[in-house]
């Protein structure tokens, strides 16, 4: 029971962080490996301003993801927007937005190292024991999980119940056609890119209160969003959602029955298992 | 063989034979940047083998490289050196065949991510193998094998790996990869099969990187799993690559040369920026070289040929 409910939590905010690449990868088509790293970037504005400020990292969300959708706004017009006009196909797009994500990845690692040093941070908001089926959870995991699933919902409202989210689920599914239907394809790939990055800060700044971070974890979580995007089905925003679950669980109960070292083998499992049996994902569809 | 071909031949040689004189110099310093350069030569040319012609960005360098190290830090006081080496060969084409088998039939996508984790993943298992079974998680590699030993190996491996390419780029095969890299549609449609043809570079170019890491492991003389399999290898190894240019044979160490003595500065003198200085080197291979030095120098040189 503590293995599901634990398992639940995390997966609660992993399907936070996992939405915000697929935005940026399934309407905005950029692979964006530097993911992790703004969200560790959410982490150390929440840290920051929770030692500096006192401000509880539930109402610092209201700064950090309005700075981190204008920030990635940025860096899709400066430096992914060139890429795509530069690019004949898709491959192209590919290799190029991997290298250069790359090497936004390690910029902020670099710039938080110099700014926060080497160390590994966490602090002490909301650390109450909360009973949940009789077995004691941190209150901070149980908010984190709350302020993931609001978002989640009103993100899932919002792409499919309004005109501007229609216009981002028609460049996912076709950008080409969406283009001749009247609709500005590089804004609403901008659009889907900032919003995607928001997400992520703001997942950052809520996981920040119960996870040890270092200016270098970013990786890890790059890797966690991408297993569960490929897991969940490229295109597929339930999908990924499931597969959030499916990670948060197989983590949790890998780390509590084996060895808590071995997290990213488990997460790895899963991919080439899916990789072996189901390539488009839990929920993908076939194609071709 | 073809004039150019023979020209080509006879500049390598002589620049292999003056390459090898280095340790005769009895400098330290030289001896220890030479042994880094061939490390990345080997390294990068390899990787170069396989990604220049398919575009398929591989992080699994480190892996390779760490497992190669292992193998040597395990076995050593049991089993003589060569046999190591041999054994460490093996391992590695097994893994890059199993790699490739999960991930080459599928899009490039999938291959970059897994690769990106799973030098990670095997330092996990490692650690977790070495915890379980109770022993200390550092490994004693004491040989009799000198620098300059280390050395010559390395450049011996270079040398193989350059003919190695020469022949896989006059072959069917590397013409296969080139259609591949080209469109890969077009290469299903002509009859390749597009799979086996990238599991056999890929295998070679993670066997070679897997004996490198053999080769370095006397150099060590203490192997620990966060040394062994440093998630910076692989990205050095892209980086120097794609400088140079990957879609060349002699591209990669163009790039290997003068981004070691730089790169040797830099981790001198700002050990603490290494990161923010890798980030900057790869948005402007992206934006400003995109194929890499050797591109350059082509396009000068078609420049030149053109005002005659």
């Amino acid at each position: 029971m503590e293995i599901i409910i634990g398992g639940i939590l995390l997966g609660g905010t992993y399907a936070l962080i996992a939405m915000g690449l697929q935005l940026q990868y399934g309407v905005a088509r950029i692979m964006n490996l530097a993911n992790g790293e703004i969200l560790v970037a959410g982490s150390f504005a929440a840290l920051w301003l929770f030692a500096g400020a006192q401000l509880s990292p539930v109402l610092s969300l209201i700064i950090v993801v309005p700075i981190a959708f204008v920030g990635n706004w940025l860096i899709y017009q400066y430096f992914l927007l060139p890429l795509v006009k530069r690019s004949k196909n898709q491959g192209q797009l590919e290799v190029d937005s991997i290298l250069s994500t790359f090497g936004i990845s390690f910029i902020f690692v670099g710039v938080m190292h110099a700014i926060f040093g080497g160390e590994y941070f966490n602090y002490e908001y909301l650390e109450i024991p909360f009973q949940v089926f009789e077995e004691p959870f941190a209150l901070n995991r149980i908010v984190a999980f709350l302020g993931a699933a609001i978002a989640a919902a009103c993100l899932y409202f919002w792409l499919n119940q309004t005109r501007s989210g229609l216009k981002l689920r028609a460049v996912s599914v076709n950008p080409d056609a969406a283009n001749l239907v009247a609709i500005n394809v590089n804004r609403a790939s901008a659009m889907a890119f900032a919003l995607g990055g928001a997400v992520t800060a703001g997942g950052g700044a809520l996981i920040s209160m119960f996870v040890t971070f270092d200016a270098s974890i970013g990786v890890l979580f790059t890797m966690k969003a991408l297993i569960i995007v490929i897991l969940g089905g490229v295109k597929e925003i339930r999908g990924s959602i499931v597969a959030a679950f499916v990670l948060g669980l197989a983590e949790t109960a890998v780390a509590s029955l084996i060895d808590p070292g071995l997290t990213l083998a488990s997460a790895f499992l899963l991919f080439i298992l899916i990789l072996l049996f189901r390539p488009q994902g839990l929920f993908g569809r076939q194609t071709s | 063989m073809t004039g150019a071909e023979v020209r080509n031949f006879a500049v390598a040689i002589v620049l292999f034979a003056l390459a090898a004189l280095i340790p005769l110099t009895g400098s330290g310093y030289w001896l220890s940047i030479g042994v880094s350069i061939a490390t990345y030569m080997v390294l990068s040319t390899s990787w170069a083998l396989f990604s220049g012609p398919t575009h398929y960005i591989s992080l699994a360098t480190g892996a390779f490289y760490g497992i190669g190290m292992y193998v040597v830090g395990l076995g050593i006081e049991i089993l003589p050196y060569p046999v190591l080496l041999l054994i460490a060969a093996v391992l590695g084409a097994a893994l890059a065949a199993l790699v490739g088998l999960a991930t080459l039939r599928l899009s490039g996508v999938y291959f970059v991510i897994f690769t990106l984790g799973l030098a990670e993943l095997i330092r996990q298992l490692v650690n977790w193998g070495q915890t379980t079974q109770g022993s200390s998680s550092g490994l004693y590699v004491l040989t009799d094998i000198s620098e300059p030993m280390i050395y010559w190996q390395l450049l011996g491996l270079g040398a193989i790996v350059y003919l190695l390419g020469w022949w896989i780029n006059r072959s069917r095969l590397g013409f296969a990869l080139r259609i591949i890299g080209n469109d890969e549609v077009v290469a299903v449609h002509s009859g390749i099969n597009t799979a086996s043809a990238k599991i056999i570079l890929f295998v070679v170019s993670g066997t070679v990187a897997t004996v490198t890491g053999a080769l370095l492991a006397p150099r060590l003389s203490y192997i620990e799993s966060s040394i062994a399999f440093s998630p910076m290898l692989s990205f050095l190894v892209v980086i120097m690559a794609l400088l140079g240019g990957a879609h060349r044979l002699w591209g990669p160490i163009i790039g290997v040369v003068p981004f070691m003595l730089v790169w040797d500065l830099v981790t001198a003198k700002f050990p603490n920026q290494t990161t923010l200085v890798l980030g900057i080197c790869f948005l402007l291979i992206v934006y400003a070289i995109p194929h890499g030095l050797a591109g350059l120098v082509e396009k000068y040189r078609a420049r030149a040929r053109g005002a005659f």
